[in-house]
């Protein structure tokens, strides 16, 4: 792929609140590379999730557009983002996600599954291995530690070799330890695997980690001096 | 995609299928119910076809409710004949039967009904008699009498005794257990005595008598010969019934039965399907972070349904595979229920189609209700699992289809039980009523409740009740299930007590008359007065039977008017209907109203000379059905003589009452000369009284019949103890599936009972306080039904009291008393077993698995 993975433009998203327009996200634009790591920030309430959703074609923008692997989201409904996310994304969640009723196994064999590959549990038994969980792919979710399940979950995120990974405050659940092992399995499986990750964090380490960070606040893209240096990508192409 | 949903599905479905096969089981009572009534309707129809004939007991049949014209016993004779046929004849009337060995040789007598037969009855079948050899004597000239068991049980009387009809006594030769094609029902209306018709005493078959005549023949050949007999007795307009005819007749009766007992068990179905969807509604909310998880992974929303589909699919068929083992099960039971209302023996074999019907439609129904909430996953949008607060908004259409869809296939199958469109609406507008106003006196009941809730309750009541208001819970379902429930059943017994107290209370009224003597022989009304104050005993009333025939109608003949209304459709064109032109009235002459008849227009006249057109007031109802009014003429034929009469006033009759009521009441004077009969009632007082005032009577006038009204009480109420046993039975598969739908809400709400169990034993409440808490909501949940369904079944008996029966509703609140202690026991138990689970989880292990 030879332009950004990931290409947000004029981005606004307008909410109706109790009759009154409410806009939590105004004219963000940025770009992402393939195998680029990018970090939106700010505090709570500045419009981070809203811009992941709107990223990953969970929800609509109320203006401006999204190509995510160089199709443009506006014109697909549903099913077509779904089958699109299918082939080229993945996700961590702050709470894992994990299917209850799935052994870990399973949960990561699911994007194979998805796509109708061969193979998928074999897969899966590869990428547990690769995040230390081997012998723990039997095991429901219940009878996973925080960390263990977020591991999982990465090894799911991974297992579909997704061009974009999306990352949801991956370590916000995790105490400091646990989290700093998340934190360098997703930045290794990221290297390894090319995969271009879009992370929305409050750990200040875990942004400066990042090649790019888009900072926000108040539903707007702030300069952040900390990443504005020379050796850094701009932190957001307006 | 090659995600596969039915591996998913099964996969999905892990640590739940307990759970959701608890809820889909609540359809299993209702499939039940159509398997065993759809296979118990077909054993029926085979066993009537197989048994056509015994049933009928003739090939065919000649009836006639007097004796038959000398022209006709001609034909018939010559039929025989050219037949070869073997022919019983039979003339069937109401008379005593005083048993004079019964009471110490006192003697004791009752009103049964006399078959008086002629030939080697039945005709095809056998009797079960007890000797067995005495059944051949039936019909034999022999002065032996054979008698219903009922009868000699009741009398207290055995074989080798005497039985005394009319003026003769015959020796009892055989007890009668059995009679081809009669029901048990019937014997108990009317037990019966068999005698040769050749040795009946004749005043008995005289003026007055109230005998039906048969003759019925068995052909060698039945085909020729009903080719031969049909045109002659359709020439001479000669009424007869064949074998065949009877047979579709029973076939449709017995099928009414069935397709009306089959929208009983569907409506127990319906509610297992409430229950379905009320469970799945929360199975789905629960599962939303899944679905919203799988949309962020890329799977369609199609897929997604279809995966829960499947498991809907699966759980709605193993529901259905239970019930339909289950049905067969029942079956065996129904023959039982139905004891003493079936003229047949009924197999019980498994029928392979009632099995498949009652699969399908378990099949469908547990689908349609399932996909309700199930659609509502399609717009779960991918958002929720970044987001809790994500949800679709705006109304779904899906939805709305699937609502349109499941209302038709409900109407569908209506129409295929009634084959009408009005008994199809009047079904879906029923249950949607019903239904309907449960949950309008539910949200109605629970509002009354929340307002007078008083802030001085106990803690765990107060928290009890707010559960029951708390958002997410079923208590609107559950009200309605269970309330449907506690409705069938009271409503069923409601109403019954009113009809049994509408035929007690005349009885019970001081100086009301609680003994019947008719026909009475002028010459034999001071005798029979006599004899009544003889015993001590006031005579209550006398009143006078004058039998007549309607003759014409503003002059113009009866067969005229007969033509016309053979030729039309009965009453659409104005005409008198039929049956008013061919019956024949007993009337009476009094000059005053009585108390159980109200003049609605003209005036009552009460007395007339003889020579002037006669003041006749006839009652509302047949003067509509006879379509005259005020000033019509009806022209009368008293044995013979003709009455001119004109209508003076119509009267509303409440035919409830036990007394003689007339639909042609004429003023004293001008059939004071006419040949009658009379009815003289009087008050016994006890049931000892009455038995010796019968036995005297009968002793004195043997063609005086007496009917004791605490005996008609008790038929009443024996026959409605067995019909109310029937629907109750049919109740109960609502009543066990409102408690199969609560059994699976409380599964269902145990994950959020055990965190609220958690939560409040973390804050330092005992196991007890918990405990407590959940006894007080599903007691007051079981209060609540009993309530809702109880204030409903008092308004749907007083409908049924006052509209359908039109007798005053007097309601025996003792049944409401028992569903208000009893319901909120059951709902209490259940719930505390089902929530058991919550109180043994330790709050630690439920805190870790929520992190």
């Amino acid at each position: 792929m030879t332009g950004p993975v990931l290409s947000a433009r004029d981005l606004t998203k307008t909410f109706t609140n109790a009759g009154r327009p409410l806009t939590v996200l105004e004219d963000v634009s940025f770009d992402v590379a393939p195998g680029a790591t990018c970090a939106i920030i700010g505090p709570s309430g500045s419009g981070k999730t809203t811009l992941l959703g709107l990223c990953a074609g969970l929800d609509r923008p109320t203006r401006g557009t999204v190509r995510l692997a160089g199709t443009d989201l506006g014109p697909l409904d549903e099913d077509d983002r779904a089958a699109l996310r299918a082939e080229h994304v993945g996700f961590v969640f702050q709470s894992f996600r994990l299917l209850p009723t799935l052994t870990a196994a399973e949960n990561v064999a699911i994007p194979l599954e998805l796509r109708g590959e061969s193979g998928a549990t074999a897969a899966a038994l590869d990428l547990l291995d690769r995040v230390g969980l081997a012998d723990r792919a039997g095991h429901y979710p219940t009878q996973l530690s925080g960390g263990e399940q977020q591991r999982v979950a990465l090894a799911r995120a991974f297992s579909g070799r997704p061009a974009l990974l999306f990352a949801d405050e991956p370590t916000g659940n995790l105490d400091t330890e646990t989290g700093a092992r998340v934190e360098s399995l997703l930045f290794d499986l990221n290297r390894e695997a090319g995969t271009a990750l879009v992370v929305v964090t409050h750990d200040p380490e875990l942004a400066a980690r990042c090649e790019q960070v888009v900072s926000l606040r108040a539903g707007r893209l702030v300069e952040d001096d900390a990443h504005a240096d020379s050796d850094r990508q701009p932190s957001a192409a307006a | 995609m090659a995600l596969s949903p039915l591996r998913f599905a099964w996969q999905d479905s892990r640590g739940m299928r307990r759970r959701l096969a608890l809820y889909v089981s609540a359809m299993a009572l209702g499939v039940a119910a159509l398997v065993a009534i759809r296979s118990f309707g077909i054993n029926l129809e085979r066993a009537v076809a197989e048994q056509s004939k015994e049933v009928f007991g003739s090939d065919l049949e000649v009836r006639r409710s007097a004796l038959f014209p000398d022209s006709t016993v001609a034909l018939l004779d010559s039929l025989r004949d050219e037949t070869g046929a073997t022919v019983v004849r039979e003339a069937t009337f109401p008379s005593m039967a005083r048993f004079p060995a019964s009471a110490g040789g006192e003697g004791r007598a009752r009103l049964a009904q006399v078959r008086a037969l002629d030939g080697p009855y039945p005709l095809y079948g056998q009797v079960e008699a007890t000797p067995t050899t005495s059944a051949g004597q039936i019909g034999r000239d022999t002065l032996g009498a054979l008698v219903d068991a009922t009868l000699l049980l009741q009398m207290d009387a055995a074989v080798g005794d005497s039985v005394q009809v009319g003026n003769r006594t015959y020796a009892i030769v055989g007890r009668v257990d059995g009679v081809p094609g009669q029901t048990d029902i019937g014997g108990l209306v009317g037990p019966r005595v068999y005698l040769p018709l050749a040795a009946i005493d004749s005043t008995l078959l005289g003026f007055g008598s109230r005998a039906n005549y048969t003759v019925q023949y068995r052909f060698p050949d039945e085909a020729a010969a009903l080719g031969l007999v049909r045109p002659r007795l359709d020439e001479a307009e000669i009424r007869y019934e064949t074998a065949g005819e009877q047979q579709q007749q029973v076939t449709e009766a017995s099928g009414y039965l069935s397709r009306f007992l089959s929208l009983v068990g569907f409506v127990a179905l319906l509610l297992g399907g409430i229950g379905v969807a009320s469970s799945m509604s929360v199975y789905v909310s629960e599962k939303a972070e899944t679905v919203a998880t799988l949309r962020c992974l890329g799977v369609s929303s199609g897929r997604v349904l279809a995966v829960y589909a499947l498991q809907a699919l699966a759980l709605g068929f193993v529901g259905a595979a239970l019930g339909a083992a289950l049905g067969v099960l029942v079956q065996r039971t129904l023959p039982m229920v139905f004891a003493g209302f079936l003229p047949v023996d009924v197999a019980n074999d498994v029928v392979p189609r009632a099995l498949a019907e009652g699969l399908g439609v378990g099949l469908v129904t547990a689908l349609l209700f399932a996909l309700l909430p199930l659609v509502g996953v399609r717009r779960v949008p991918p958002l929720r699992a970044l987001r809790d607060d994500a949800r679709a908004s705006g109304p779904d259409p899906a939805r709305w289809a699937l609502a349109a869809l499941l209302v038709a296939a409900v109407a569908g199958f209506a129409w295929l039980q009634t084959r009408s469109v009005v008994g199809a609406a009047a079904f879906v507008g029923g249950t949607a009523g019903v239904f309907g106003l449960l949950a309008v006196a539910a949200v109605a009941v629970r509002a009354v409740v929340r307002r007078t809730a008083r802030p001085g309750l106990p803690w765990a009541w107060r928290q009890g009740l707010a559960n029951l208001h708390a958002p997410g819970n079923q208590t609107l379902v559950l009200l309605v299930t269970m309330g449907l429930g506690v409705f069938l059943v009271l409503a069923l017994a409601l109403v019954q007590r009113s009809i049994l107290e509408q035929v007690a209370l005349p009885s019970a009224e001081a100086g009301a008359a609680d003994v019947v003597l008719f026909d009475v022989q002028p010459d034999q009304r001071d005798g029979v007065r006599q004899l009544v104050e003889a015993q001590g005993l006031p005579v209550v009333d006398e009143v006078p039977l004058v039998s007549m025939r309607i003759s014409a109608l503003d002059g113009v003949p009866v067969d005229t008017l007969k033509e016309v209304a053979d030729s039309s459709f009965a009453g659409t064109e104005g005409g008198p209907e039929r049956w008013t032109l061919t019956r024949e009235y007993r009337s009476t002459y009094r000059d005053q109203t009585v108390d159980s008849e109200v003049v609605t227009a003209g005036r009552f006249e009460g007395t007339a000379a003889e020579d002037a057109v006669v003041p006749v007031s006839i009652e509302q109802d047949l003067a509509a059905d006879l379509g005259v009014t005020l000033g019509s003429r009806i022209t009368w034929d008293v044995a013979g003589a003709e009455i001119e009469s004109v209508v003076t006033s119509l009267r509303e009759v409440d035919w409830a009452r036990v007394q003689p009521n007339f639909f042609a009441v004429f003023p004293v004077g001008p059939l004071d000369q006419a040949p009658q009969t009379a009815i003289l009632l009087t008050r016994a007082g006890t049931p000892q009284a009455s038995a010796r005032l019968q036995s005297a009577v009968v002793e004195a006038f043997p063609n005086v019949s007496a009917i004791d009204v605490r005996l008609v009480l008790e038929v009443v109420s024996r026959v409605l103890d067995r019909v109310a046993f029937v629907l109750r039975f049919m109740a109960l598969f609502a009543i066990l599936t409102g408690l199969v739908v609560l059994a699976g809400a409380v599964r269902v709400a145990l994950a959020q009972r055990t965190r609220e169990a958690v939560v409040l034993r973390t804050l330092g409440a005992s196991r007890a306080q918990v405990r407590r808490i959940l006894l007080a909501e599903y007691a007051l949940l079981g209060l609540l039904a009993a309530l809702t369904g109880g204030l409903l079944a008092l308004a749907g008996a007083w409908g049924l009291a006052h509209f359908t029966f039109e007798i005053p509703f007097r309601p025996d609140l003792t049944w409401l008393a028992w569903a208000l202690v009893v319901v909120p026991a059951l709902t209490a138990v259940v719930g505390l077993i089902g929530s058991r689970g919550a109180l043994r989880q330790p709050p630690l292990a439920v805190l870790r698995a929520e992190g």
